[in-house]
């Protein structure tokens, strides 16, 4: 019989994994109702919960920061995770964006008139494993954490199954990602090989009080380690994933993954490298000088020649992690501070990209060509505003987050003698603030094509032939509701209007197929339908980047906390 | 014979000789998985580097991952694999003359050749520090050996990567209905959407239909079969629609035939 | 702990003995096996009225010989489209885990000869039990090779068939085994065996109450392939399933591999469950009883199989599939959660069971939910059917792409 063998259970202080748990348990609640219902549970429900346990999550983040800020780090369930100021930042972020990308996600699928429970579910699971990642003071803690996060990726990006090239994504995000993943696990073994241990805190521990005759395990498993985790940030040269993968996933799965993926990968990469291999920072710090600087370079130029929107946002995003890269590779506290800052402010503005990408998408989400964004002031000027403010963040206008992001990126790499990196640096964010401010101008030109009587002969309120942005008839229902109404109820005059809308829409567009394929990609006078919960978001996603481009304050002096007590020799 | 201690050479014969056995196993099923031009035996190959990767763990006198690992890779993984391939029918010969991108095969040799040297460089030499002080050696000598150990590990070590595993799985299985689950066709859910749709009655085919009856006029089929415009056309017309009508038939057309047959089989 | 055999360690009298039990664990199973076809042919046909095999021998005893003489020397054929490699390599893989899986059952207890004592038992490996899942999940290669290997259409049918039901019972077997590993506290089957002897009480079949030891059964004889589970080679289907292609000498292989499985689970069954070779001895021959009562034990289960065989009717696709996913893993889940809550105190079982039957209950509601939600769609379909079926029939296929979505929720629902 079993008790002979005596075991004694660690000591488990549950705080230390509270916003994980909260996540789960609402992804739980939420496949259980659904399971329940005769009926699939209604869009609103599902976005409820979600928002729940996000907030949920939030909360207990912010509760672990309050007692880890004036009392100190501590681990728990035997060393596997441990609550600092950098688990307790992650959890912090990973919950807003979990929040943040519920409101996207679920605008999206209401345009497409689904429901998305299990979009709902995929994402609070797979931030769940990013918010473990974060935390995560094991490599075994950290590869099933990155494990949890990256499968909730691969099948988001595969959701949208009316399209190919979802599924083409997914299967090269689940190819490629399962690849690095195989990487990060060898890189596992042979630290594990050199060290005796997996656990972090122990391979600091031995590393500091042992000095390695035969170093070579141990620097094998940190190249395949930093491979593995530099896939998962999209950093070059393990970038090629990331175009194709964002390009094919529905818009809301994109900007999520975008975000999440960065922090939780960042979140490793300092956790690992930075605080625990400290004492082989020489020869850990070269390659991350040479990623950083093919991240920077590759990342700001390929991005130029780009004409579909999301594929730019791709490079970006690897523009981005170039940058965030760099305070990594100072490896000082204030380049540590300031890549953290530069994740999470990059997470809002990414976000709020791929809200407006995936309204100006349509419902088809298939509408991404540069030119859909011709003259989208005329049409929602609301949305070219929001538009136009996530990139001129991301491309450092002072005044916004990402000013403050790239000035301290790059002062700190300035300060830690990375000089050249630091001037390759700004000449990647001089190139990058070229194709933001394209997208900007292409969106607040006026629309050339057809006379205004051409389109007045349509009904105002119909389509036009082209305007691939333009939603689909069943959707613009959706249109009626884009006004702010309520989420989840659907008043009897907002269908009565759409479908009115609907067939005038049919006709119109039948009618001028046509006509007007000569001036095919022109836009239309159409107003681009946001539902309220896309709205929200956006709204959330551009104050965050005006109050604290304004208030910076508050976030840098937070960021210092969580890296002042990282150490750093 | 407590475990291998330090490099081949100090082992003992009988585990020299089954080290070399379930090497030469694990090396020639992975060459056979790659070399193979059949998807059956490049199967059936990494059967066999399984079982040799289950003899390096009974080596090792790990013997419940032995089995675990025959029962869960081979027995289960590996079968399904082979569930599939037979049963779509991909089990044809692939043709590896032609490639796509020629210089890639040449570059793969090239890395393959370098990471070999590079590990071969990296452990020469290398101290395993995990032979100095090994986790594994005392636990096996408790009562109930490795099994215990493991289950003693798993309770109080790897507590938390333990229940960790429980939300892989359920993400996973609920990827996996997200992806094999028909997908609900537009505004069959939705509340306000429904409405609009007036004759299509629920199902997306006839929903697309009726909608393209609605804009031209015409008969459903012969709208789909005239106006349908190239799928990436840039001249697709404004809503979309028939574009769409023709990725998603395409789409669930292909798997909706193989899983008729696959019915069929099953029935 | 142990066999008392291998004390001194690997000695060259231990490797002797060692050689010796594998021998005639081998014999006696080929022996068993001859019996065994002979009994269930004597015993089907007495069910069916009718007088069975009665030329070979006394009772017609020696049929099962002249039979596999027969198939000795018959004309060893490969189908041109076979598959070679494959097709050769399906008999082995059947055979040799059959084999392997017997050595661990208990057959006995422990001997003495010339001064060597040693378990009746060819090895008694510390992961015991899981050696036997694993041989026979190994052995569904042999199975769905065989069908693939032909190149032919009713065995490949066959084996797709023999390979899902399978791995899907397969389930059903490792947990339940794992309720009786639970209370024994070992994988080892002399361990579990020993923790029974105490008394008939003590039995698992009784001391985890019934229900694993009925999960068990059903999960074996789809394991086994036998009827009412034997959709694998419905005659009236598929001719012979996987087989069809085979014959002559490797078509025997097959045919032995299916009895030995036989016996072996039924070994299997009786070491789990009803105590192996325990049960009263009397003073005369001591070691003899335990053998006795093991052979006797198997032999009830082997004429159960029979029985089933001739009063079942065989099941469809789709109830074997319901059957072990929706009621049987549930169930066995279930019982296992409450046996390991029981084994640390008994109110945590209370507490369990009690848990398990909300669970259970929300588990149904789950599965009409989505029954409803099938029925619905068929509906719906049904209607979208009538009202596509004006304008040249979405049956027509080719008519437009649109159209084979249709077909395909139809034939789904």
């Amino acid at each position: 019989m079993i008790g002979a063998t005596g075991i004694t259970v660690p000591a488990l202080n549950y705080v230390a994994v509270m916003p994980e748990i909260a996540l789960i348990a609402g992804a739980l609640w939420i496949m259980l109702a659904t399971a329940m219902s005769p009926r699939r549970i209604g869009s609103g429900a599902s976005l409820f919960w979600t928002v729940a346990a996000g907030c949920v999550s939030l909360g207990f983040s912010v509760w672990q920061w309050e007692g880890v800020t004036p009392h100190g780090a501590y681990a728990s369930f035997d060393g596997a995770v441990v609550v600092d100021g950098l688990s307790a930042f992650v959890a912090m972020t990973v919950s807003l964006t979990v929040i943040v990308a519920a409101l996207i996600e679920e605008g999206w699928m209401r345009r497409r008139g689904q429901s998305a429970p299990e979009m709902h579910m995929l994402t609070l699971l797979s931030a769940a494993g990013a918010i473990l990642m974060g935390a995560g003071n094991d490599l075994v803690v950290i590869f099933l954490a990155l494990e949890i996060m990256s499968i909730g990726f691969y099948v988001l990006a595969a959701y949208d199954r009316r399209r190919l090239a979802s599924g083409e994504a997914a299967l090269k995000y689940l190819i490629l990602g399962g690849f690095s993943s195989a990487v990060f696990l060898f890189g596992i073994a042979l630290t594990y090989g050199a060290t005796g241990s997996m656990n972090l805190a122990e391979i600091a521990k031995y590393l500091a009080s042992n000095v390695l005759l035969h170093d070579g395990l141990l620097l094998g498993g940190m190249v395949l380690m930093l491979v593995g985790l530099a896939f998962k940030v999209a950093a070059v040269p393990f970038h090629f994933w990331a175009p194709d993968v964002y390009q094919g996933s529905p818009t809301p799965a994109a900007g999520y993954m975008a975000a999440v993926a960065k922090i939780a990968g960042f979140a490793a990469i300092i956790r690992i490298f930075v605080s625990t291999l400290q004492p082989y920072r020489a020869d850990w710090q070269p390659a991350v000088w040479v990623v950083a600087v093919a991240t920077l370079l590759v990342g700001g130029v390929v991005a130029l020649v780009q004409t579909d929107i999301k594929r730019m946002l791709a490079y970006s995003s690897i523009n981005h992690a170039g940058f965030v890269l760099l305070g990594v590779a100072a490896a000082t506290t204030a380049g540590l501070s300031a890549s953290l800052y530069y994740v999470l402010v990059y997470s809002f503005m990414v976000m709020g990209s791929f809200a407006v990408v995936s309204l100006v998408g349509g419902p088809a989400d298939t509408a991404h060509s540069l030119e859909d964004y011709r003259g989208l002031y005329r049409r929602s000027p609301w949305l070219a505003w929001a538009l136009a403010l996530m990139l001129i963040s991301q491309a450092g206008v002072p005044l916004t987050t990402g000013f403050i992001g790239k000035l301290e990126v790059i002062s700190a790499a300035a300060a830690a003698h990375l000089v050249w990196l630091a001037v390759v640096a700004m000449m990647s964010a001089a190139v990058a603030a070229f194709f933001y401010l394209r997208v900007v101008m292409l969106m607040f030109s006026p629309s050339y094509g057809p006379p205004a009587g051409a389109a007045g002969a349509v009904d105002s309120g119909s389509m036009v032939a082209g305007g691939e942005g333009v939603p689909e008839p069943g959707s613009v229902a959706e249109g009626g509701e884009g006004v702010p109404g309520p989420v989840g109820v659907s008043s009897g005059g907002g269908v009565a209007t759409a479908s009115l809308h609907g067939e005038e829409g049919i006709v119109g567009g039948g009618g001028d197929a046509s006509g007007y394929d000569a001036v095919a990609g022109e836009p239309a006078g159409e107003r681009i339908p946001v539902p309220l919960s896309t709205a929200v978001a956006l709204a959330l996603c551009s104050g965050f980047t005006v109050f604290f481009g304004l208030f910076p304050g508050f976030l840098t002096a937070m960021v210092h906390v969580v890296t002042t007590a990282i150490p750093i020799h | 014979m407590p475990g291998i201690h330090g490099p081949l050479m100090a082992a003992t014969y009988p585990d020299a000789i089954m080290f070399v056995v379930s090497a030469v196993l694990v090396l020639a099923g992975a060459i056979g998985v790659i070399a193979s031009r059949n998807p059956v035996h490049s199967a059936l190959s990494l059967v066999m580097t399984l079982f040799g990767v289950a003899l390096i763990f009974l080596a090792q006198q790990a013997d419940f991952i032995a089995a675990v690992q025959v029962i869960v890779y081979a027995g289960a993984i590996v079968v399904l694999f082979l569930f599939v391939v037979m049963f779509l029918g991909v089990d044809r010969l692939e043709n590896l003359v032609v490639e796509p991108l020629r210089f890639q095969r040449v570059l793969a040799l090239g890395l393959v050749a370098l990471s070999v040297v590079g590990m071969l460089l990296l452990g020469v030499g290398a101290h395993w520090a995990i032979g100095a002080h090994s986790v594994t050696a005392p636990a096996l000598n408790q009562p109930g050996g490795d099994v215990a150990a493991l289950g003693k590990s798993v309770f109080t070590a790897y507590l938390l990567p333990f229940e960790a595993t429980a939300a892989l799985l359920i993400i996973a299985i609920i990827g996996a209905v997200v992806l094999t689950r028909r997908q609900p066709a537009a505004g069959e859910e939705g509340d306000a959407v429904e409405d609009t749709q007036g004759a299509g009655g629920g199902g997306a085919p006839a929903q697309e239909r009726s909608n393209q009856a609605d804009a031209d006029g015409v008969d459903p089929d012969g709208a789909a079969g005239g106006q349908g415009s190239p799928r990436e056309a840039p001249s697709r017309s404004s809503r979309g629609a028939p574009g769409e009508t023709d990725s998603r038939a395409a789409e669930d057309g292909e798997p909706g035939t193989v899983r008729r047959a696959g019915e069929e089989v099953l029935r | 702990m142990g066999d008392p055999l291998y004390v001194h360690g690997v000695t060259l009298a231990a490797f002797v003995i060692m050689l010796v039990k594998v021998v005639v664990a081998f014999a006696a199973l080929m022996l068993a096996v001859m019996i065994v076809i002979w009994f269930e042919r004597k015993v089907i046909s007495d069910m069916q009225s009718r007088i069975g095999p009665n030329r070979a021998g006394p009772w017609g005893m020696m049929q099962t010989l002249a039979d596999g003489i027969k198939l000795f020397f018959k004309e060893d054929l490969i189908p041109g489209q076979a598959n070679r490699k494959v097709f050769k390599l399906a008999p082995y893989l059947v055979i040799v885990p059959a084999f392997v899986a017997f050595s661990i059952i208990p057959i006995g207890g422990i001997v003495t000869v010339a001064g060597h004592s040693f378990e009746l038992q060819v090895a008694d490996p510390p992961i015991g039990i899981l050696l036997l899942l694993a041989m026979s999940s190994m052995a569904v290669y042999g199975v769905m090779l065989a069908g693939w290997g032909s190149g032919s259409k009713y065995p490949l049918l066959g084996s797709v068939r023999a390979s899902a039901q399978m791995i899907s019972y397969e389930a059903v077997l490792g947990i339940t085994v794992t309720s009786v590993v639970l209370v024994t506290g070992s994988l080892s089957t002399r361990a579990m065996v020993a923790s029974q002897a105490a008394s008939v009480l003590d039995w698992n079949v009784f001391r985890l109450g019934v229900v694993p030891f009925l999960l068990f059964f059903v999960a074996i004889t789809a394991e086994l392939n036998r009827p009412p589970f034997d959709l694998v080679e419905a005659e009236q289907e598929l001719v012979a399933g996987y087989v069809t292609e085979y014959s002559s000498i490797r078509f025997a292989l097959f045919f032995l591999a299916e009895f030995m499985n036989a016996i072996t689970m039924s070994a299997v069954m009786v070491t789990l469950f009803f105590g192996g070779p325990d049960g009263p001895r009397f003073h005369a021959v001591i070691w003899l009883w335990p053998i006795l009562w093991f052979v006797g034990k198997t032999l009830v289960f082997l004429f159960i199989y029979v029985w089933l065989r001739a009063a079942l009717p065989r099941l469809r696709y789709d109830q074997l599939m319901e059957l072990g996913w929706k009621v049987l893993i549930p169930i066995a889940l279930g019982w296992l959660l409450v046996v390991g809550a029981v084994v640390v105190d008994r109110w945590w079982g209370l507490v369990v069971a009690a848990g398990l039957i909300g669970a259970m209950a929300l588990l149904g509601r789950a599965m009409a939910v989505g029954r409803g939600e099938a029925e619905g769609e068929a509906a719906a379909l049904a209607s979208v059917d009538s009202t596509g079926g004006g304008d040249g029939g979405p049956r027509a296929g080719t008519a437009g792409t649109a159209t084979v979505g249709v077909a395909w929720r139809e034939g789904d629902a």
